[in-house]
């Protein structure tokens, strides 16, 4: 591989500054190090970054970002708190807020009025984009402070265990709940221990709803602590009346009988062991998929439908037979012992150990860590109790990790790509969910994946065709100041605009690329012309047409109707075509 | 395209070779430089009605008394001869909703298939678990990753298959949706847009050119490929020169983004850009309040929904004789219309299949009744036919596609049990 010069510095500057430090064993030089932290620890490096985390020592850098309450954001918390003041809510108060339309419709057929007027229709499709607006702050939350948090590794740990437990913000009433989850069970524990995160999640109303939880009961075979369970749903009012904590809320028996539960559910038993700890192979059977659900049956969010706070366990609800999980047998009689139970024997089983890191590792190092290393942070992950700070510390002082093999080995997603840009670029955290919007264009929706396996770790994955080319047009807004907070020209200022073109070519390869641009690219951002492609004689007349490539714009409907995307074609000059040119490349997709 | 590049592309998917990357990323650059040779193949039109449209309303059992009993104020009409308000009958015993009238003369033709009473047998009313299964093609199996078109890419798509001759295209699924939708989710490579417009490098001057140029320059690496890929694409998608389309034969699509898109979707087809999968959806249809008969607001879903068909139809002209066109919408509405002159939640729904090979002309699916004790739960229409019987159908028939097992896991596909679509 090409080993590119550094932030324009000689080599022989690189060879004195490797030889001056203390961890010069590294594979890597120290501006190397650098680089490589801020892009794995860190959402990408801001102006200045590198050289503040040289002052501050590479391993003294790491040691803060792994102890993260000692580390001062008060700016950035009272960000939060000004532009998106609802991820503090409740889910009790949003839906006070913004209820659900249903609930709204459902309201107004009790009370009568079987006749809907024009004004009650357009209340309920105002109470409908309310209701799709109580996401917005919570993807928006999620993007500023990746932006503009201190606590990068933290902001790195919530995206990754967001990513490990992932929710669906389409699925039922899951969007009340998003703030709720993300503050109480993830946020909490994205550096503690891997059991009371998963305990977090377990009992979090989001998840329960998302994989079903919420709704999986004892088969009507089975003894339940309340009773049998058949008999109590049947019976009117049984089920209604203690699980309906707000009498005037209860569904009619229409919609009761469509949402009372039918029996056990299997979806979040599966995931807990196939996705959340186990891993695939991890060595159980469909048996005890079935037991774990079992476990778990009464672990529910009563009333969700209509806005209650958090997770209750429901006797009557719970399979009280004997259970076998993974070899161990949980006597019959008892009640949320059992679920409790069940967490702690799967987040203490060595392959529990093993699967989270291997996805660390992934996440750290590169898609095909090596084997020496994931064994090592599995062994911390054993001897630790599932306590994440030391197997993070495991792969992120390594040798692995510093490894030649590693650096720029990863491609960055969507996410990555559209937070690194801004911070490359010293932007202000947007205070609006757009940027969050150029995140899901770019094929990452927050909080948007369907599918409980969540994003992919891994680079191929992200690289098809049509993302490319979404990539490329993000960074060609985002130049153009099209993404709120972000300004090519501010970024440059009056110091880089008067420089000559060669200058500003360096400055932007330096402070953008992180010195990573083969003199190919320079070329190019040079001349605009294609120096191997004229070497072997390819056509590049097709390509050297201005313009050409923008004549499909005028493309849309006939009707004009709205452009999907970033808007119309920025016009890029000076500098801001540099720093377009610089997103959009090749090097600014790995980190 | 030049022989120029030509050869450097195969250069830079031999440097990929001693690199070791992914076998299937090296075919899909390896044959990148083939892209305008595709070959002419079928092509399947999938359309989505998400947000579950009523198919009682849709194909109206109107030879049901139950029918009009439980649907007092919001019941299409018994046909009758000259009333455009009344439903269009079909066969004695379905009618269309009068919106529906485009598509009457393609049933008349013998080549659309309205399906009734097929759907997904999960119980769920879940918008989001119902949508996520018919795209999953895995009921109550929340964990399958991948949708079943990319399966069905995936399965056939095997690398013995492009080996030979026929390269795969970018454009061979597309989905006209601004999200990869779940149905085309999964490892084989597919392409969302919102528009064809959209599909270009947005920028003025020669910046395109020069990012161009930086994707086709340097480090034969995962990110160049996909980057010069991308490139190729553009072009590709320019070659056939969309901007000058002029629908055929007068067709009318409506203004509608749905109408937009099946216009755009005819665009591809006739570029011979290589579509094989096409995807779009249309909401709209959750019509818990004032649904309104045979006018009001599902009237005016279904005409935007049935013009574009059809003028999606008369475009394609002859091209139609390639081309399935199927829809699909996560379950139906209940039986009996709710208080606020809507419906709820159901179970069973309506599937339309339109093609030259298609054995339409009549409505298909055992038709299972409107009584009490007939409904599901005592309130749906009830089941009769499982959606995979007829994906599966079409797939093997319509694309070729062998590997059934994989494409619906779990799902024993009886050819016994097809309901002889095509």
């Amino acid at each position: 591989m090409r080993r590119p010069s550094l932030l324009g510095l000689t080599l022989a500057t690189s060879v004195v500054s490797l030889t001056a430090l203390p961890i010069a064993q590294r594979e890597l030089g120290s501006d190397e190090q650098a680089i490589h932290i801020l892009n794995r620890l860190a959402f990408g490096p801001r102006p200045g970054d590198v050289e503040r985390v040289k002052a501050v020592g590479v391993d003294r850098w790491i040691e803060r970002q792994l102890d993260p309450r000692g580390i001062r954001n008060d700016a950035q918390e009272r960000l939060i708190a000004d532009a998106f003041p609802s991820v503090h809510l409740t889910a009790s108060q949003l839906f006070a807020e913004a209820p659900p339309p249903n609930l709204v419709r459902r309201q107004a057929r009790r009370q009568g009025d079987t006749v809907l007027t024009r004004t009650d229709s357009m209340m309920l499709r105002t109470a409908a984009r309310e209701a799709r607006a109580v996401v917005g702050d919570v993807i928006g939350a999620r993007v500023a402070r990746s932006v503009a948090s201190e606590r990068q590794l933290e902001e790195v740990m919530v995206d990754f265990w967001l990513n490990h437990f992932t929710v669906f913000a389409g699925k039922s009433v899951v969007r009340y709940y998003l703030a709720d989850y993300e503050r109480e069970a993830i946020r909490p524990s994205v550096l503690g221990r891997f059991c009371d995160l998963l305990g977090g999640v377990a009992k979090s109303p989001a998840m329960l709803l998302y994989l079903d939880n919420a709704q999986s009961v004892a088969d009507s075979t089975r003894p339940t602590l309340g009773g049998r369970f058949g008999r109590a749903a049947r019976g009117r009012g049984g089920l209604r009346g203690r699980i309906a904590r707000r009498p005037q809320a209860a569904p009619r028996l229409d919609s009761l009988r469509a949402h009372v539960p039918r029996g056990l559910n299997e979806n979040y038993a599966r995931e807990l062991l196939e996705l959340h700890t186990l891993g695939v192979d991890g060595g159980y059977t469909q048996q005890d998929v079935i037991e774990v659900a079992r476990a778990l049956t009464g672990w529910t969010v009563p009333g969700a439908r209509q806005g209650a706070d958090g997770f209750r366990f429901v006797p009557m609800l719970h399979d009280a037979g004997d259970k076998t999980v993974l070899g161990r047998r949980l006597a019959g009689g008892r009640g949320i012992e059992d679920g409790e139970d069940v967490l702690d024997i799967v987040c203490e089983h060595p392959s529990t150990a093993r699967h989270i890191a291997r996805k660390l590792a992934v996440r750290f190092v590169s898609d095909t860590p090596p084997a020496q290393l994931v064994d090592r942070a599995a062994a911390t992950f054993t001897r630790t109790h599932g306590d994440i700070r030391e197997v993070v510390r495991t792969i992120v002082t390594s040798d692995e990790f510093f490894s030649r093999a590693a650096y720029r080995a990863k491609v960055k997603s969507p996410f990555e790509v559209v937070v690194s840009a801004l911070r490359a670029l010293g932007a202000s955290a947007d205070t609006t969910p757009r940027t969050a919007g150029a995140v899901a264009l770019l094929g990452q929706p927050i909080y948007g994946h369907q599918a409980p396996n969540g994003w992919p770790e891994t680079g191929e994955a992200w690289l098809n065709t049509g993302a490319i080319l979404n990539r490329i047009n993000f960074a060609l807004a985002a130049a153009a100041g099209r993404i709120p907070g972000a300004s090519a020209r501010a970024w440059a200022g009056d110091s880089i605009a008067r420089l000559s073109r060669a200058m500003q070519i360096d400055v932007v390869v330096q402070r953008l690329l992180s010195g990573h641009a083969s003199s190919a690219t320079r070329e190019i951002l040079a001349s605009g012309r294609n120096p191997q492609l004229e070497r072997i004689g390819g056509d590049s007349s097709e390509t050297q047409q201005p313009g050409t490539d923008t004549d499909m714009i005028g493309l849309g409907p006939p009707n004009g109707a709205r452009r999907a995307g970033f808007g119309p074609p920025p016009k890029l000059t000076g500098v801001a075509e540099l720093v377009g040119l610089a997103l959009g490349s090749p090097e600014f997709q790995r980190r | 395209m030049g022989a120029g590049r030509r050869a450097f592309v195969k250069s830079g998917a031999l440097a990929l070779v001693t690199m070791g990357l992914s076998p299937s990323f090296l075919r899909r650059a390896a044959f990148a430089m083939d892209l305008p040779k595709t070959k002419r193949g079928n092509v399947l039109i999938c359309l989505f009605q998400r947000g579950a449209a009523d198919a009682l309303n849709m194909i109206v059992p109107h030879g049901e008394q139950a029918y009009y009993a439980m649907r007092p104020t919001i019941a299409i009409p018994r046909p009758q001869r000259g009333n455009d308000q009344t439903s269009i009958d079909l066969d004695g015993f379905f009618g269309l909703h009068p919106s529906l009238a485009p598509l009457e003369p393609l049933y008349r033709d013998g080549i659309l298939a309205p399906i009734h009473a097929v759907g997904s047998p999960s119980a769920t009313r879940s918008h989001f678990d119902a949508q996520d299964y018919m795209e999953s093609g895995t009921p109550d199996l929340k964990s399958t990753p991948d949708g079943w078109l990319n399966r069905y890419l995936a399965t056939k798509g095997t690398c013995e298959a492009c080996a030979s001759s026929a390269a795969e295209s970018p454009f061979r699924a597309v989905a006209m949706t601004s999200q990869m939708p779940r149905i085309l989710e999964g490892p084989a490579p597919t392409v969302a847009m919102a528009s064809l417009g959209e599909f270009t490098v947005r920028a003025d001057g020669d910046a395109a050119t020069r990012l161009e140029a930086l994707y086709r320059t340097g480090e034969a690496d995962l990110v160049h490929g996909a980057g010069r890929e991308m490139f190729e694409a553009v072009k590709l998608l320019k070659t056939a020169n969309p901007q000058r389309y002029q629908p055929e034969s007068g067709a009318d699509y409506p203004r509608s983004q749905f109408g937009q898109r099946l216009r755009e979707i005819a665009q591809l087809i006739k570029s011979d850009v290589g579509l094989e999968i096409a995807f779009a959806d249309v909401g709209g249809w959750d019509t818990h309040v004032n649904q309104g008969g045979a006018t009001g607001q599902l009237a005016v879903r279904l005409r935007d929904f049935a013009q574009a068909i059809a003028a999606l139809v008369t475009d394609l002209g002859p091209r139609m004789s390639d081309v399935l066109i199927m829809s699909m919408t996560e379950f139906g509405r209940m039986a009996s219309q709710n208080g606020n002159g809507g419906t709820d939640h159901g179970h069973a729904g309506a599937m339309f299949v339109l093609g030259s090979s298609v054995k339409g002309g009549k409505v298909l699916g055992k038709w299972p009744g409107l009584q009490r004790e007939q409904l599901f739960e005592g309130r749906d229409l009830a089941l009769t036919s499982d959606f995979r019987s007829v994906f599966a159908e079409v797939v093997s028939k319509h694309l070729g596609g062998e590997k059934l097992d994989k494409i619906f896991p779990g799902f024993a596909a009886h050819r016994l049990d097809w309901l002889g679509v095509l």
